[in-house]
């Protein structure tokens, strides 16, 4: 089990030491970075003082030792519209994003949980299409425009919800629904025909001949072998959940690191959209890592071969 | 995704027999059909102008509001600009970007999926390295520092959709190449000493042509949702050119004044992704059944 | 004054209603079996054997349109009458208990041994609260033979070998102190020698509670070492019982022979070969009027046009052939 954690968590770096490469090297595509990290009216000075500071005259290679090493010690460089430096900013823009990305995905889950297990269990019966029906249309609607349509409904016609910032939870409701949306689809699928693979086995028929009651075949031992399958899926909804987040933030001007580093993109802002960008990757790089640790404890035949 | 594990060898099967003509999804198509029309002939036939600019007829309802008429059936925007029409130019770009973000991802993953499966070793544990490297950025995240540095644009959208799914296609590939490699057909080329690009145009290629399909038919629908979201935050298509991701963000700054400029470019994206993934299901359930958890 | 007998099947009947037509799994079978009496319910696959035992359990799968017909009495009461909710909470795994078929599969991989010994306790009202439950499932797999029980409630069925899963299936179902076992072949998924300890293990069960078992199976050898009396089925029906040694010196179905004779002996020539029956049993969709083994049988007459009634061969031993008409 111990050698499993290690393992993982060395790929979870291999990747994260990529996510920064690859930011790297998309920092030095427009060729001249100086114009992406300082402001346009820089004084001479400070443009060859950062000259010497990225090390631009070295070879590409020992820029990105640079870059690396800056990065570790949480040096990406100031952000020139907030006067401050960028991983602070980014920093404190986590919590918001994490909120949002957890509550997403709670609402997802929730939803698609109880659908898919009824679908299961009354196979092609209204609950079964209807569910996917709904789910269709979850799958052919942008997150943004669910958020738009629900500011629309909610905050514009019957005003009983906020349509900005965050707060309490009735800032946070719709975000989420908006945000989780659209994996429902999958979600309850995947919900479904697992159901549908564990009450057809043996051990759901024997305990059914020993008197068990059949909510509790269902909800109990049913259940959580279909919850395997869905569980090995939540870091991928997860991440999907963060990229989302980028867009709802924007909409419902959620303070969380997607809606800065979209802010910061147009106002040329390139020091936070590197931190911005290198923090998501590790956020989901992080998501995962946890949800690969938490599969191996529910599924006891895992944990055992670790 | 999931590698999947075939149990039997792959049969190359004949597009032509599988795909018989009852039980098409004709809904679907015909909504599919009016897009790429849309696409390819708004600008010659279509009566409603998308750049007109009108301003005594600003925020006009659809026809079916007391103050709306046929002369803009869907109503206008805030400059006066008949939303019907841009709707049916924003197709073309719909159509355009899917089109080519689908055929260079697909072609791309495809390769890269094909020589780390059939080469193995440390060939494919580098490729699968970067596919995770890849896979750990999120998609809008990409795109934003893309889009910092490159400037936005139709060109930037399509690089960005190429950079985040190609590694989708080059699993599944990876996965199909793994099976078909112990076929004995394939083995026997190799060690007759055929050149690898003929293995893999020859034997490889026509195995996984109905997967790709399927693949890149599931995929429309995410690339038209992508293609709407980098518009609508401003990274896609600019002025004057339209698109619908694009119309739902400039709808966003009068939504109190015109529902209706909100709804009916959402609606356009809704039923056309709807279509799609409809006939994406009907197309892999009919080529490829197996695949049903994707 | 004889007590009653554990239980009494009177001409049960359950088809099938599938979108091809009628399945006729289990047509018109009559069982009898005394207080803790084992009865050895042979035939091939698919002669509705298993349909049986699910139908007295009424366990039919849904969906699968079934329809039951016919009278069931445990000691004495008629439990076609009963509503599921008392099948579910009064017979299934209290008065009636089933032991699982296969043992690699019908243990549920998530969840510990504990756990699952304990639920029929749980669930049938027997003990409450985590301590109490524990005792009682450590006490049920001590019955079975299972090595230091208390340690092994928190193991998964992974960590079991397929022996040990065998007996954790059986404490389950005896877990209640049922009045009938149901035991599903046992034994077919399991080598030789666990085989005999199974078999041996069930008649200690027999023996100390005094419950009824139905064993059923294909293999007249492990029916033979527990059985008093044997149950042949053909197609849906019941073409042969009595006691088992009775069967076995004097079969008196062609059915029953041609199985007999099938069975592999040691000490017989090298080179011989393998006796087989000819051809395949009748579709249970649209069985022949007649008797369901005539085409296949070596002794057909114009008599098997029509379906034989149930005649007696000796005491306690009947089958339904013709041939033991004449004698």
């Amino acid at each position: 089990m111990i050698g499993f954690l290690w393992r993982r968590l060395g790929h979870g770096l291999v990747s994260i030491i990529g996510a920064s490469l690859v930011i790297f090297i998309i920092s030095r595509l427009s060729g001249d970075p100086i114009s992406l990290l300082l402001p346009p009216d820089a004084p001479p000075k400070i443009i060859a003082a950062a000259r010497i500071q990225l090390g631009l005259d070295l070879p590409l290679w020992h820029q990105y030792l640079i870059f690396l090493t800056n990065a570790a010690h949480g040096d990406f460089g100031q952000s020139y519209r907030w006067q401050m430096p960028a991983l602070d900013l980014v920093l404190q823009r986590v919590p918001a994003t994490v909120e949002l990305a957890c509550a997403g995905l709670l609402f997802s889950v929730a939803l698609a949980v109880p659908l898919g297990v009824l679908s299961a269990v009354h196979r092609d019966g209204l609950i079964d299409l209807g569910g996917r029906l709904l789910a269709m249309l979850g799958q052919a609607m942008p997150n943004f425009w669910v958020g738009l349509l629900l500011i629309l409904l909610f905050s514009i016609y019957l005003d009983w919800l906020p349509a900005f910032g965050r707060g309490g939870i009735q800032h946070l409701i719709m975000p989420a629904v908006a945000l989780g949306w659209y994996p429902v689809a999958a979600q309850t699928r995947i919900v479904r025909s697992a159901m549908l693979d564990v009450l057809e086995s043996d051990h759901i028929r024997l305990s059914r001949a020993l008197g068990t009651p059949e909510w509790l075949i269902v909800w109990k031992y049913a259940f959580r072998n279909a919850a395997v399958p869905l569980l090995t899926m939540l870091g991928v909804y997860f991440a999907s959940m963060l990229s989302g987040a980028f867009i709802v933030e924007v909409i419902f001007a959620w303070p969380g690191i997607g809606r800065t580093v979209v802010e910061a993109v147009f106002s040329r802002d390139f020091p936070v959209v590197q931190a911005g960008v290198l923090l998501s990757s590790i956020l989901f790089v992080l998501a995962t890592l946890l949800v690969d640790i938490s599969y191996s404890l529910i599924d006891p035949r895992i944990r055992h071969e670790r | 995704m999931s590698d999947r594990a075939l149990s039997a060898p792959l049969p190359i099967p004949r597009l032509r027999a599988r795909l018989g003509l009852r039980g098409w999804p004709w809904l679907s198509l015909f909504i599919l059909g009016t897009v790429i029309a849309a696409a390819l002939l708004g600008d010659a036939l279509s009566p409603w102008d998308p750049n007109d600019i009108d301003l005594g007829a600003s925020f006009q309802p659809p026809f079916w509001m007391a103050t709306g008429a046929f002369t803009h059936p869907l109503g206008t925007d805030n400059l006066g600009r008949d939303i019907l029409g841009r709707i049916i130019a924003g197709a073309r770009v719909t159509v355009v970007v899917s089109l080519y973000a689908i055929l260079l991802s697909g072609a791309i993953g495809a390769l890269v999926g094909m020589v780390s499966g059939f080469f193995g070793r440390w060939i494919d544990t580098i490729i699968m390295r970067v596919v995770e490297i890849q896979n750990s950025i999120p998609a809008v995240a990409l795109a934003l520092i893309l889009a910092a540095v490159l400037r936005p644009g139709l060109n930037t959208v399509v690089i960005v959709i190429v950079l985040t799914y190609w590694s989708w296609y080059a699993r599944i590939v990876r996965g199909e190449v793994l099976s078909l490699k112990t076929l004995d057909y394939v083995a026997f080329a190799r060690t007759a000493g055929v050149s690898t690009p003929v293995i893999f145009r020859r034997h490889l290629l026509p195995n996984i042509m109905n997967t790709l399909l399927v693949l890149a038919t599931l995929q429309v629908g995410q690339v038209i949702i992508f293609e709407a979201s980098l518009s609508f935050l401003g990274l896609g298509i600019q002025q004057p050119d339209v698109s619908w991701g694009l119309m739902l963000s400039d709808a966003r700054q009068y939504i109190t004044n015109a529902w209706w400029a909100i709804t009916m470019p959402g609606i356009a994206i809704m039923l056309t992704c709807l279509s799609a993934n409809m006939f994406g299901d009907w197309l892999r359930d009919r080529l490829d059944p197996r695949m049903r958890q994707l | 004054m004889t007590a009653a007998p554990l239980l009494e099947v009177t001409d049960l009947q359950t088809h099938l209603h599938l979108r091809r037509g009628v399945v006729r799994a289990v047509d018109g079978v009559s069982l009898r079996i005394e207080q803790g009496e084992a009865l050895g319910l042979v035939g091939e696959s698919g002669c509705g054997k298993t349909m049986t035992s699910l139908s007295l359990l009424r366990l039919l799968p849904k969906g699968s349109g079934a329809v039951m017909q016919g009278s069931i009495r445990l000691d004495g009461q008629e439990i076609t009458a009963l509503s599921e909710a008392e099948m579910v909470h009064e017979i299934r795994g209290k008065r009636i208990a089933m032991i699982a078929q296969d043992p690699m599969t019908s243990l549920n991989p998530v969840f510990s041994i504990g756990d699952q010994v304990s639920a029929p306790f749980r669930y049938h009202g027997l003990a409450r609260g985590g301590s109490a439950l524990r005792a009682k499932a450590a006490e049920v797999l001590r019955r079975v033979r299972l090595a230091s029980p208390e340690k092994r409630l928190r193991d998964y069925p992974h960590q079991f070998s397929g022996g040990q899963r065998q007996r954790i299936v059986t404490a389950m179902a005896i877990a209640c102190t049922p009045r009938l076992l149901l035991a599903d072949e046992p034994t077919t998924a399991l080598d030789v020698t666990i085989q005999a300890q199974i078999i041996a293990l069930l008649r200690s069960i027999q023996q100390e509670s005094g419950a009824g078992i139905i064993l059923i199976t294909h293999d007249l050898g492990v029916a033979a070492s527990l059985c008093a009396r044997i149950a042949v089925m053909y197609a849906g029906r019941i073409v042969e019982q009595g006691p088992v040694r009775e069967i076995y010196k004097r079969p008196a179905h062609p059915y029953t022979r041609a199985l007999l004779s099938a069975v592999p002996r040691l000490g017989a020539p090298r080179g011989g070969r393998l006796t087989a029956i000819p051809g395949q049993p009748p579709s249970l969709l649209d069985p022949p009027a007649g008797c369901r083994f005539a085409p296949r049988c070596a002794h057909r007459m114009a008599a098997c046009e029509q379906y034989p009634p149930d005649l007696a061969i000796g005491p306690g031993h009947s089958a339904a052939c013709w041939l033991t008409a004449k004698g």
